[in-house]
């Protein structure tokens, strides 16, 4: 399988910072239109990390306009320029699904103490 | 001009495209295959070059595959088997053939050996959609009626009922070429191919769109 691993390997990127589900992203995403080339923000929480090699996702959610809006990146994909990390969150579990149920201020997560 | 190789799946991941996208890709060694004989139409009546795949070592090679690995640059194969081509003699004993004959982009056929499934029943088999679950039933999995009575009294010929199923040669089509790496002997296509890791394979050039 050595093979296969190096071929994931070369996939993986280096880049990315090391965060958690709770913490608060900024992801910077290329957006290809036409011939130009442009970067859109997507800021909100990680509410899920699945791990895997080249296959590894997160999920970022935000509240716009009052509507919950979720987005799943390819941990490992061309597409995102970077990510910066803007708050670390304290949270007790892996998946905060539960703050799909949520809203306003209940919303919030505490910000972690170091 | 060869168009056809052996090779070995080594499992499936996925790869990033340029433009972004994600394509679930199956990787194959690919060669290098040696060619060890020529088949001359005059004296075999076909044009062909006997290839060589997978090496063995001395020791386990009888005295006459011996000798004709000799000839052929002194390495040893587990595996010889023929390809057609046009013009035998634009070809040398011992010339490696790589896995750069394949291009990015074009489609190839990949034909191997399944996975056995062993005594499977009609609906892993034939895809037969079974019995209720519940609400009584007792016919779960089972096939159903096979035929009438006294009339024709006896099953049809060719009736999908249980039986062995895979440890087939399957081929599969027109498989997108995503990448070539001859440095390391590597293909990768887009979609699956019959067997498991390390089955062996032949992969050639499909002919759709030439």
């Amino acid at each position: 399988m050595n093979v296969m691993e190096a071929l994931e390997k070369e996939q993986m990127r280096g880049d990315i910072p090391g965060f958690r589900p709770g913490d608060t992203v900024k992801v910077h995403v290329k957006i290809k239109e036409g011939e130009k080339e442009r970067i859109q923000v997507f800021q909100g929480v990680v509410i899920r990390k699945r791990r895997g090699n080249t296959g590894a996702t997160f999920t970022v959610r935000k509240v716009s306009y009052g509507i919950g809006v979720e987005r799943i990146f390819p941990l490992h994909s061309p597409i995102i320029d970077k990510i910066e990390i803007i708050t670390r969150g304290r949270v007790r579990r892996a998946r905060l699904y539960y703050l799909r149920n949520l809203r306003g201020k209940a919303a919030r997560i505490k910000e972690k103490r170091f | 001009m060869v168009n056809k190789l052996f090779g070995k799946k080594l499992g499936m991941t996925s790869y990033f495209l340029e433009d972004g996208g994600s394509v679930p890709v199956t990787v194959l060694e690919v060669g290098p295959c040696v060619v060890i004989q020529k088949k001359i139409r005059e004296r075999a009546g076909y044009d062909a070059l006997q290839m060589g795949y997978g090496s063995k070592k001395e020791s386990r090679v009888n005295k006459p595959l011996k000798g004709q690995f000799k000839n052929a640059g002194g390495r040893f194969f587990t595996t010889l088997r023929e390809i057609r081509v046009d013009d035998p003699d634009a070809f040398e004993l011992g010339q490696e053939i790589k896995s750069d004959i394949f291009k990015i982009g074009e489609l190839v056929n990949v034909r191997g050996l399944s996975k056995g499934r062993g005594f499977s029943g009609v609906m892993k088999r034939w895809g037969f959609s079974g019995g209720k679950k519940t609400h009584g039933s007792r016919s779960h999995r089972i096939p159903g009626s096979i035929g009438c009575s006294a009339t024709p009294g006896k099953v049809a010929k060719g009736k999908k009922l249980p039986g062995r199923m895979g440890y087939q040669h399957v081929t599969t089509k027109n498989l997108k070429v995503v990448d070539v790496r001859p440095e390391m002997d590597l293909i990768l296509v887009k979609g699956a191919v019959p067997g498991a890791p390390n089955t062996f394979l032949e992969i050639w050039k499909s002919r759709v769109g030439v």
